[in-house]
């Protein structure tokens, strides 16, 4: 599964035609311990660069980002009781996951090396 | 000067480890250009007694009134014992309890205003942030914009309280939030022309009062229904003390309470300090404006409370966050956490009888008289109705008459009305005494 | 502080029976009962049944849990922690005020009006400024009222399109979310690094959509804006305002005045410069003051001094609208005149450079042990980057807290965010030189424990009777009610 950042470090992991969006590695570390993720509801549609929800911990908090758009198919419901999981797995706990529109959208995404060097950056 | 206290020795002294000469020169980099050298317009300094002197002078021109006045603020009694409390010093010269170790004083009565403040409007979850019961409404309705996401209408009955809708409107017309008046129809807001702008669509929130502008209990039944089918948030205003007796926004289905807690015995201090007061689900806590206290254990295992849920707040949130209150209202929130536990729910639904009955028997007795009667016969009020000024009458007489007896006979109300409200704090004789000034105006 | 002996909530002493309240005797009709049963309260009303005795005594022990500007020494930066004079309280407290109702009619609340009158009177005079309005409830509430008489402005010459608040990156959060509030987009300027605005900076981020430029004038750092005539030149050039942030004002009460600056509209946080108390967070005052040609925008309803001498109350159509209930916090308002008069034209001169003095000669006893990332005399407040010896992983965060142990209140910490380890010290000219001295001395104690016995200061408080709560905790999973433990 090919993987695609936003500079505002959302994640898009792509199956097919499913987009799994999180946050990365970089952005939960910075974070800190996530207490609560503000999710929107599932079968609602989602534009690209469009924020979709909030991701927050104890002292910090910041919008969420889609990556790609699409319709909202799920969200992850793990995360209502158990926010933390984004903390100690981000990206394997994604927080939504779309269907895609316009998988063309991929083509403005970072690649995970050029993400990476963005984060060497910060 | 008293509250400055450096003697000259000192500030040559500190002047010194500054490496400076003068105190001047800790402003070299304030251009001279920019440098006030003139006057300021103000007397010279007073002495205690001299301050004394001059606010009782002030004081002396005005004039104290039995009050009858009502529209949002109520001449309720205040209990000795919350000044003895807010004036503790530990409490009034304490800022936001930023560091919970030394601040549980702060915290703790937040904590237990919070509790009291859900458990009479029924609902979950408070803040204790909003400064009066306009703002808060104001603020009401930026949560269910910002919950709604794209929506930008709100509705808002036209019986809600006009100084409330106009802070309203003016909160929406600088957010671009479409705001509509409901109508209303004897003294009621309109079911079907409700119903009938819900179907228009793009509804974020509706505010609505109860007891509504004219102290009229409104039927609010089905209300959150609709309000729900269409993803709206229904925002119920109601003055805190009536909350005892009236059915609450909780249980009217309301997903947010909003208000002015200075019903609850604060002084009337000419127009504030007031305290809103707002309230909510505890599934839009997120996004409530302001500060929140929550119960944690410290390392000790200790119950203790903290500022808790700050990255909703200005500070973190910046230019992405909805609300911008800092403040908590803490000695606001304090009064009211002390005024509840003085009261008690028998306390505080006696008052509420206690100006019910006062009304009925000044609306009896002006009935009588013919010259005041009520404008919305049928509906039911607890302590504050709209009479209608008979007669050829007019409310400024009724007024202006009263006002030579040393009553506040109301709030006029368009060109024939008058808003009467009657507290604890009006006593038969101050009632029989309205009675006879307007019965005398007959002859 | 006793809350190791004390820490029960009002609900655990209720019993039911008991009574606190004293209300009249009298009978009365069954009027509740007439009212239809489902416009009444359904459920039972739960509140605790306790006696008075035991409330009174139940908030004064939480008071003592409690630490003010009586207890101890408060250098909360950014915040002016100041003495507030008791006399203010005293005046404050006169019933005449607590039974004055907002509808009274003017002429018999003439006293009242006369105070307003000369409070807006005398915070012209000290801003600089032409008009006050006294209705803002507080900071915050100020900024977004003097936000929106910009907007009512640029609406009323029909420029439309000025939708942009220009604020610096080390600006307090409520500046930002003022102007989101007042649905202004915000574009931030960057800072130089002694905190200055970057004036290239700014000249590449004005055009004709910004509709207003926020500043404090002392910044966030404490350093004075020396550019600040050009900065007004520049905004006004490119067609917009610009905003005076008063949360910094106490340094240049009796050295200079906003208005002169070139600063348009101005609000002044009582209960910092001024002396009202801040009750835990609040009541405040945010008053607002334009300059001259901008009067008519200021809020609703407005005190006017009347041709015959007397006091009015007005509601002009160019008004922004209304912010308030009615004339915002009159009780605090009579607590900031007290303080004016207290002090007199006189000795508010001295109130700006006592301030200055007392935050210079702290940062001179300390700039040896504590990282001082700008250098140059301070105004009121200065700001530290953490420890100069960070090897023992020592944090501001751990100096803050082990302040508490030595029975001071700890600076304001981790902001601004121009460094990562700010701590900023607001002294105020209150306090006398003992008490700064013993400051300065305890400071001094504890950078040499965080060099000598990190593992000490890391656990800190120590004394304190509530320790490291666990804020994590709280906000996964939030208890904010008694009927939620």
């Amino acid at each position: 599964m090919n993987t695609y950042y936003l500079p505002s470090h959302e994640y898009a992991r792509i199956d097919g035609n499913i987009a799994y969006i999180g946050i990365s590695e970089y952005a939960a570390k910075q974070l800190g311990n996530v207490v609560y993720v503000d999710m929107p509801e599932a079968d609602t549609d989602v534009e690209a660069g469009e924020d979709f929800g909030a991701i927050e911990s104890v002292k910090a908090a910041s919008d969420l980002f889609s990556p790609v758009s699409g319709a909202i198919i799920e969200v992850n419901e793990l995360l209502l009781d158990n926010p933390r999981l984004v903390s100690e797995d981000p990206m394997t706990n994604w927080i939504i996951k779309v269907e895609m529109s316009n998988p063309d959208e991929l083509n403005d995404l970072l690649t995970p090396e050029a993400y990476a060097e963005l984060c060497a950056k910060e | 000067m008293n509250y400055l206290p450096h003697t000259r020795q000192d500030i040559s002294l500190m002047l010194e480890r500054c490496g400076v000469t003068s105190l001047d020169d800790l402003y070299a980099d304030v251009d001279d250009s920019l440098r006030f050298n003139g006057d300021y317009d103000l007397p010279e300094a007073m002495c205690e007694a001299e301050i004394r002197r001059f606010f009782s002078g002030l004081s002396a021109k005005n004039r104290t009134m039995t009050c009858f006045a009502g529209a949002g603020f109520y001449d309720h009694y205040t209990p000795a014992a919350i000044n003895a409390i807010l004036g503790r010093s530990e409490f009034l010269t304490a800022y936001t309890p930023y560091q919970p170790e030394i601040s549980q004083g702060t915290l703790q009565y937040i904590f237990e205003y919070q509790t009291l403040m859900a458990r009479l409007t029924g609902m979950e979850v408070s803040n204790a942030s909003m400064y009066d019961g306009a703002t808060a409404t104001a603020e009401a309705m930026l949560m269910a914009v910002n919950h709604a996401r794209r929506k930008r209408r709100v509705l808002i009955a036209s019986t809600v309280n006009p100084a409330v809708a106009a802070v309203v409107g003016t909160y929406a017309r600088w957010q671009n939030i479409a705001l509509e008046v409901i109508p209303e129809h004897n003294g009621v807001v309109n079911r079907q022309e409700f119903e009938s702008m819900m179907e228009a669509g793009d509804v974020a929130g509706v505010i609505v009062q109860t007891p509504n502008y004219y102290g009229i209990l409104e039927d609010f039944e089905g209300w959150a229904d609709t309000c729900h089918r269409h993803k709206a948030l229904l925002i119920m205003n109601a003055p805190a003390s009536a909350l005892a007796v009236i059915r609450t926004p909780g249980e009217w289905g309301a997903d947010i309470a909003c208000g002015d807690a200075q019903s609850l015995g604060m002084p009337l201090n000419f127009g504030g300090p007031y305290l809103g007061y707002i309230c909510t689900g505890k599934a839009l806590i997120r996004k409530l404006p302001g500060r929140i206290v929550g119960a944690t254990t410290d390392e000790n295992g200790k119950r203790v409370f903290v500022l808790t849920l700050q990255a909703r707040e200005q500070h973190i949130r910046r230019e992405k966050a909805t609300s911008n209150i800092c403040s908590n209202q803490g000695l606001m929130a304090l009064h009211t956490a002390v005024y509840l536990s003085l009261m008690g729910p028998e306390g505080l639904q006696r008052v509420n009888a206690l100006g019910a009955d006062g009304l009925r028997r000044l609306s009896d007795g002006l009935a009588e008289s013919g010259v005041m009667t009520p404008m919305y016969p049928g509906h039911a009020v607890l302590n504050e109705a709209l009479f209608k000024v008979n007669n050829g009458i007019t409310p400024q007489q009724i007024l202006d008459t009263c006002k030579d007896a040393g009553i506040l006979a109301g709030v006029p109300v368009g060109d024939d009305g008058l808003l009467v409200a009657v507290t604890e704090n009006q006593s038969i004789e101050d009632i029989d005494r309205y009675i006879s000034t307007v019965k005398s105006l007959k002859q | 502080m006793n809350s190791q002996l004390y820490d029960k909530l009002i609900f655990e002493y209720s019993k039911p029976g008991r009574q606190g309240f004293s209300l009249p005797k009298r009978e009365c009709l069954d009027c509740l009962d007439s009212i239809p049963q489902a416009l009444r309260r359904q459920k039972t009303l739960n509140l605790p049944e306790v006696d008075e005795p035991t409330v009174v005594r139940h908030y004064t022990n939480q008071s003592t849990n409690n630490f003010g500007v009586d207890t101890g020494f408060y250098p909360l930066g950014s915040c002016t922690m100041k003495y507030n004079p008791k006399i203010n309280e005293a005046v404050a407290a006169d019933t005449t005020i607590a039974s004055l109702h907002p509808a009274q009619p003017t002429d018999t609340v003439q006293g009242a009006l006369e105070l307003y009158w000369r409070l807006q009177r005398a915070l012209c005079s000290i801003g600089g400024m032409a008009e006050f309005t006294l209705n803002p409830f507080a900071g915050a509430h100020g900024e977004l009222t003097g936000l929106m008489v910009i907007r009512a402005y640029h609406a009323s010459r029909d420029d439309n399109g000025r939708q942009v608040v220009i604020v610096p990156d080390s600006a307090h959060g409520t500046n930002p979310a003022s102007a989101a509030v007042a649905g202004l987009q915000v574009r931030q300027v960057n800072s130089m690094p002694d905190g200055t605005v970057d004036l290239d900076d700014l000249r590449s981020k004005l055009d004709d959509s910004v509709a207003a430029v926020m500043l404090t004038n002392p910044n966030t750092i404490g350093m004075f804006e020396r550019n600040i005539p050009v900065i007004a030149e520049m905004v006004h050039a490119a067609g917009a305002l610009l905003y005076y942030d008063g949360a910094n004002l106490n340094p240049l009460l009796g050295v200079a005045r906003p208005g002169d600056m070139g600063f348009d509209v101005m609000h002044i946080n009582l209960h910092k410069t001024f002396s009202t108390p801040h009750g835990g967070g609040g009541p405040g005052a945010g008053p607002v003051g334009v300059r001259s040609g901008l009067e008519d925008f200021l809020p609703n309803p407005r005190v006017v001094k009347n041709n015959d001498g007397t006091f009015g109350i007005s509601y002009p159509d160019s008004s922004l609208g209304r912010i308030s209930g009615w004339l915002g916090n009159y009780t605090v308002l009579v607590k900031a005149l007290a303080y004016i008069l207290s002090l007199g034209k006189e000795n508010i001169r001295m109130v700006g450079p006592l301030a200055t003095l007392n935050a210079n000669y702290v940062m001179e006893s300390l700039r040896d042990l504590y990282l001082l990332p700008v250098d140059g005399p301070c105004k009121h407040e200065f700001v530290f980057d953490g420890l100069r010896d960070k090897s023992q992983g020592v944090t501001t965060l751990h100096v803050a807290k082990r302040l508490l142990d030595y029975g001071f209140h700890a600076p304001t910490i981790y902001f601004p965010l121009l460094f990562h380890e700010s701590l900023m010290i607001e002294p105020t000219e209150t306090e006398t030189l003992e008490t700064l001295d013993r400051f300065i001395k305890v400071m001094r104690d504890i950078a040499h424990e965080a060099s000598e016995q990190p593992e000490l200061i890391k656990q800190a408080p120590l004394t304190t009777p509530v320790r490291h709560p666990d804020d994590t905790e709280a906000a996964l999973h939030p208890k904010v009610t008694f009927d939620e433990l």
